[in-house]
């Protein structure tokens, strides 16, 4: 089968890829470049960056841009996905949906009305396992937006590493913040993968914060040969 | 031990990820289990299972529908079975029942019509629905639980046999939860 994968360039839209390649054929990445900030589909921090990813992955991608507003985008989505299906013959979708029944239930429709298929294979999967999964796998990522109390400006540009799952943990316990962020609380950028040919060094980068929400805007990068 | 099987259009399918590693989740914490896909199901596997549950599939998944003779055992067996979606429609269809053209997608109100410990009291519910086929009133079936579009839960009148249209595993965990325990 011959997908497309939907990419925002985070943990999750990148580790559905890499679940997607293992059992069939990726062709093609799609990027939708919100306007709005607080896009309700599309995560925003670095989203511009996602060519650089494919580049490194070797896929070709597609960026559609949006405007970000709750249904104009989704027409923008189904334009996106419609691009592919003609420029690359997909015969589905894959996703990184987790647990979200709203993200998840209008990509279903659009894919149902396309007859195209659609994968979410992180769907329900437990957000601490996939941390782990995550490392274990060698996946690199690091923490780009913060967007809730209490994350201060230090998780900005952070690794995810094993000492940071542990305090996402204690976070869930204390604060019910979803570990890995599907609550929109952090948004991630994978610098490397297993599927990455070439890993990316960021160069240059500032964090913007105030009170409790904040990116880590990604200035400058640089392939490095693996 | 519980038997799980994975009604998926391949063996170890990009789908498994989706609708048979989130029951497997919530199974696991309460039994053992076991995970077959339909078409190397073993006549032993039935046997030593102590409940059977068959798991949904993809929108455009209806690979299970060319093989339905691998499921006539459903017809036979004693054992308590928990078909999910695509497992729904397979308890149909052996049984002799039709499915009609019904696309349902997203959270939907279930109105529970005859009360049943799966549901615990509850008379409606929202509940996760992704399917393109719905199931008819069939005579052997009486009717659990509908939404406004179609029929949503079905209990065998005389065997320990369930079907759910809408996908427990999400939102609605402690239906499998308490299926396990029954």
């Amino acid at each position: 089968m011959r997908l497309g994968v939907l990419f925002s360039g985070g943990k999750d839209s990148c580790f559905a890829c890499y679940r997607a390649m293992k059992k069939e054929k990726v062709v093609c990445l799609i990027s939708l470049i919100s306007e709005n900030e607080e896009s309700y589909m599309f995560h925003t921090p670095n989203i511009s960056l996602t060519d650089v990813q494919a580049e490194a992955m070797d896929l070709p991608i597609i960026t559609h841009e949006t405007e970000g507003e709750k249904e104009t985008e989704l027409k923008d989505l189904r334009e996106a996905i419609m691009t592919a299906k003609r420029r690359y013959r997909i015969d589905g979708i894959v996703t990184g949906a987790i647990d979200s029944v709203y993200q998840s239930s209008r990509i279903q429709r659009i894919c149902n009305d396309l007859d195209l298929w659609c994968f979410n294979p992180l769907w329900q999967i437990d957000q601490l396992k996939l941390l782990r999964e995550l490392i274990s796998e060698g996946f690199r990522v690091i923490i780009t937006g913060v967007f809730a109390y209490p994350f201060n400006e230090k998780w900005l540009g952070r690794d995810i590493d094993k000492k940071t799952v542990k305090e996402l943990e204690d976070l869930r316990i204390k604060y019910r913040i979803s570990p890995s962020g599907e609550g929109g609380e952090i948004e991630t950028f994978v610098y490397d993968a297993p599927i990455f040919k070439r890993r990316i060094e960021i160069t240059k980068a500032k964090r913007i914060y105030s009170r409790y929400s904040g990116i880590y805007k990604i200035e400058g990068v640089r392939y490095v040969e693996k | 031990m519980i038997l799980i099987i994975d009604m998926c259009y391949k063996r170890e399918s990009l789908s498994k990820n989706e609708f048979v590693d989130p029951v497997v989740d919530i199974v696991s914490c309460k039994k053992s289990y076991i995970v077959k896909h339909f078409l190397e199901l073993k006549e032993e596997d039935i046997f030593r299972a102590e409940k059977i549950i068959l798991c949904g599939t993809a929108l455009k998944d209806n690979e299970f529908m060319n093989h339905i003779e691998k499921f006539y055992w459903i017809r036979d067996t004693e054992k308590y079975i928990l078909g999910i979606c695509a497992g729904m429609e397979v308890i149909s269809l052996v049984f002799g029942g039709k499915l009609r053209k019904e696309t349902e997608i997203g959270m939907r109100e279930i109105n529970v019509r005859i009360d049943d410990p799966l549901f615990e009291g509850r008379k409606n519910f929202s509940a996760y629905e992704l399917h393109n086929y719905s199931v008819d009133k069939l005579d052997q079936f009486l009717i659990l639980a509908e939404s406004e579009n179609s029929i949503q839960a079905i209990r065998h009148r005389e065997k320990k046999i369930y079907g759910l249209m809408f996908h427990p595993e999400v939102r609605n965990k402690k239906i499998i939860s308490t299926f396990v325990d029954l």
